[in-house]
């Protein structure tokens, strides 16, 4: 953490300026990019189907879902101590998923079934991770990228075994959508995940300051006043339902939880009270503009948008791995 | 301001201390002291409860510890423990701040009246010019002053301190002493410090606990508890008494 100044809080606030600004700019170009290019001055009746009705609903989606891992990624960064922490990785996304397919097989006509089988998985596994990476000692890195490896391959075994109960055009669908695809954006998707990343964010702001209490230590921050049993479930369950939520709309986006706090940082230092809502930001920036490549690149086919973020996430993961 | 009545701490089905009973008022310092493994630490621990108690009760401002929240008894009890875990990378700034945490606000951004508090407990501990060093890049000594900083900027009324002159040279361990006791006699807070000096504790405790495998062995005044007797049941150690000639108060020397 930097020392606070007068010069670092009007820094913090143009780099949040700046931060707007480039959302703004990946909104724009996520909007008119794609295999039917719009223009911004005249749109035939076919086209603004596609802007308003399509594309829209998906850009929306992706920025909520991006916020949404990436404030998850943040808190449950700075309750575990550990910058390698991340939704994807210690298989709390996994837990989501495989949430989302027992509401889809079982449950199929209850829309609402699938978000709250969602966070219900993802609010186990990490439950899971955390009582297997806990020992007497502490808690480590190596522990805890362990026992999430476990939780992430049990979770994936379970997943395999519930495909084959799928139909061959659903297990199209369905591995598109593990991987992460946003292709099934929905209006109603979207309002969903966007009243729960506002929420969730404003939620975890308010323990900023109990969090950089503990990332120096729990033992410390309990003297200090925090109540950590109390921050600790909140992080968790916060960061289960954001997950839960944007696993239920876009499958598992993965290393948007590792890349984008991590960027954030080493720009801004480790003060959560910067950290995660500019990380809301970022997160956001981030996924719309690798949705956007996912979308063009190979078109008119397209690419899941998960495929596009671990490209850019496996490399820095090495990297940060061997930092520690 | 403290009343401990009878009271007992089982850890891991071991009782490290034993029906233990203590009264610290205004302005007060008491001094504990013990062999290693006697209870000092978890005692220590007990009284601003991250330790829970098995028995008896802990009373501040004669309402039990236990009703208070974690705030609260943070804004009226500050800690200097033993270790601190320093492994994140933070300022030194950032972590006096942490004082101030339970007098935050809801989303907890700190006042001017904050960073001015901070700013004046690294002064008062000789660390000026330090706010920005990293933590984890200081000397013990210059981390134990940080962790005094940080226990001062809380403005509570009762310090506890863990052997806090540990790591310290000399002329900043007469800092810390003075600075504890000029804080006890301004502002009429009170101390519970845990030493080994016997010395020290002779010096400047009005108190003086012995402890011996979790009980109290004697407690009153360091003229009357610092006995040969009681040092050799304790320590296991001969001990040569005689009087300090500027303080007038006994003075311990061990018989190697």
């Amino acid at each position: 953490m930097k020392a606070r100044s007068p010069r670092l809080k009007v820094k913090s606030l143009r780099f949040g300026v700046v931060l707007l600004m480039f959302l703004g700019i990946a909104f724009g170009l996520a909007v008119f990019f794609g295999s039917e290019r719009l223009s911004f001055l005249e749109l035939t009746d076919a086209q603004a189907v596609i802007l308003f009705d399509i594309r829209l609903p998906r850009v929306l989606l992706g920025a909520c879902v991006g916020a949404s891992l990436a404030v998850a990624g943040a808190g449950l960064q700075s309750l575990l101590r550990n910058p390698l922490a991340e939704p994807y990785l210690l298989g709390v996304s996994n837990g989501a998923a495989l949430g989302t397919m027992l509401a889809f097989v079982f449950f199929a006509q209850i829309e609402f079934a699938r978000p709250v089988f969602a966070v219900l998985g993802a609010g186990l596994a990490t439950i899971a991770v955390y009582q297997m990476a806990r020992s007497r000692t502490g808690m480590n890195v190596e522990r805890l990228v362990l026992s999430g490896v476990i939780v992430t391959t049990f979770l994936s075994s379970l997943i395999v075994l519930l495909t084959s109960l799928l139909d061959a055009a659903k297990l199209r669908s369905f591995t598109f959508w593990l991987l992460g695809d946003l292709s099934q954006a929905t209006k109603s998707g979207f309002y969903l995940t966007f009243v729960c990343v506002i929420l969730g964010t404003i939620l975890l702001s308010s323990q900023a300051r109990a969090l950089n209490l503990m990332m120096i230590g729990e033992r410390d921050a309990f003297d200090f006043g925090v109540e950590v049993g109390k921050v600790r479930l909140i992080v968790f369950a916060t960061a289960s339902a954001l997950v839960g939520i944007s696993v239920a709309a876009s499958g598992s986006v993965g290393y948007v939880g590792l890349i984008v706090p991590h960027l954030i940082r080493l720009t801004v230092g480790s003060d959560n009270r910067l950290v995660i809502p500019f990380s809301a930001m970022a997160g956001a920036i981030f996924v719309v503009l690798a949705d956007t490549v996912a979308r063009v690149a190979i078109a008119p086919r397209e690419l899941p948008v998960g495929a596009i973020t671990a490209l850019i996430g496996a490399p820095m993961f090495i990297y940060l791995l061997r930092k520690n | 301001m403290l009343k401990v009545q009878d009271i007992s701490i089982t850890y891991e089905a071991q009782t490290v201390v034993r029906d233990v009973s203590l009264a610290l008022e205004r302005s007060k310092i008491i001094a504990l002291l013990g062999a290693n493994g006697a209870g000092k630490t978890s005692l220590l621990k007990s009284l601003n409860g991250s330790l829970p108690v098995s028995k008896g009760s802990i009373l501040l401002n004669e309402k039990p510890l236990n009703e208070y929240s974690r705030r609260e008894i943070a804004q009226k009890i500050a800690v200097i423990a033993q270790e601190t875990e320093t492994k994140f990378p933070v300022s030194v700034l950032e972590f006096v701040l942490a004082g101030r945490f339970s007098h935050g606000t809801a989303f907890g951004w700190e006042t001017g009246k904050d960073l001015q508090i901070a700013r004046e407990c690294l002064e008062m501990c000789d660390l000026e010019n330090y706010d920005a060093r990293q933590m984890n890049r200081l000397s013990g000594g210059e981390r134990q002053r940080v962790v005094l900083a940080r226990a001062l900027a809380t403005q509570a009324q009762i310090l506890l301190l863990d052997e806090p002159t540990n790591n310290l040279d000399l002329a900043h361990q007469a800092m810390m002493i003075r600075l504890i006791g000029e804080r006890c006699k301004s502002c009429h807070s009170s101390a519970v410090i845990i030493t080994h000096d016997l010395n020290l504790a002779s010096e400047f405790a009005d108190e003086v606990i012995l402890l011996k495998d979790g009980k109290i062995h004697a407690k009153g005044e360091a003229e009357k508890v610092l006995t040969e007797e009681n040092i050799k049941d304790v320590f296991n150690v001969d001990v040569l008494l005689d009087e300090n000639p500027l303080s007038k108060k006994r003075r311990v020397t061990a018989i190697y």
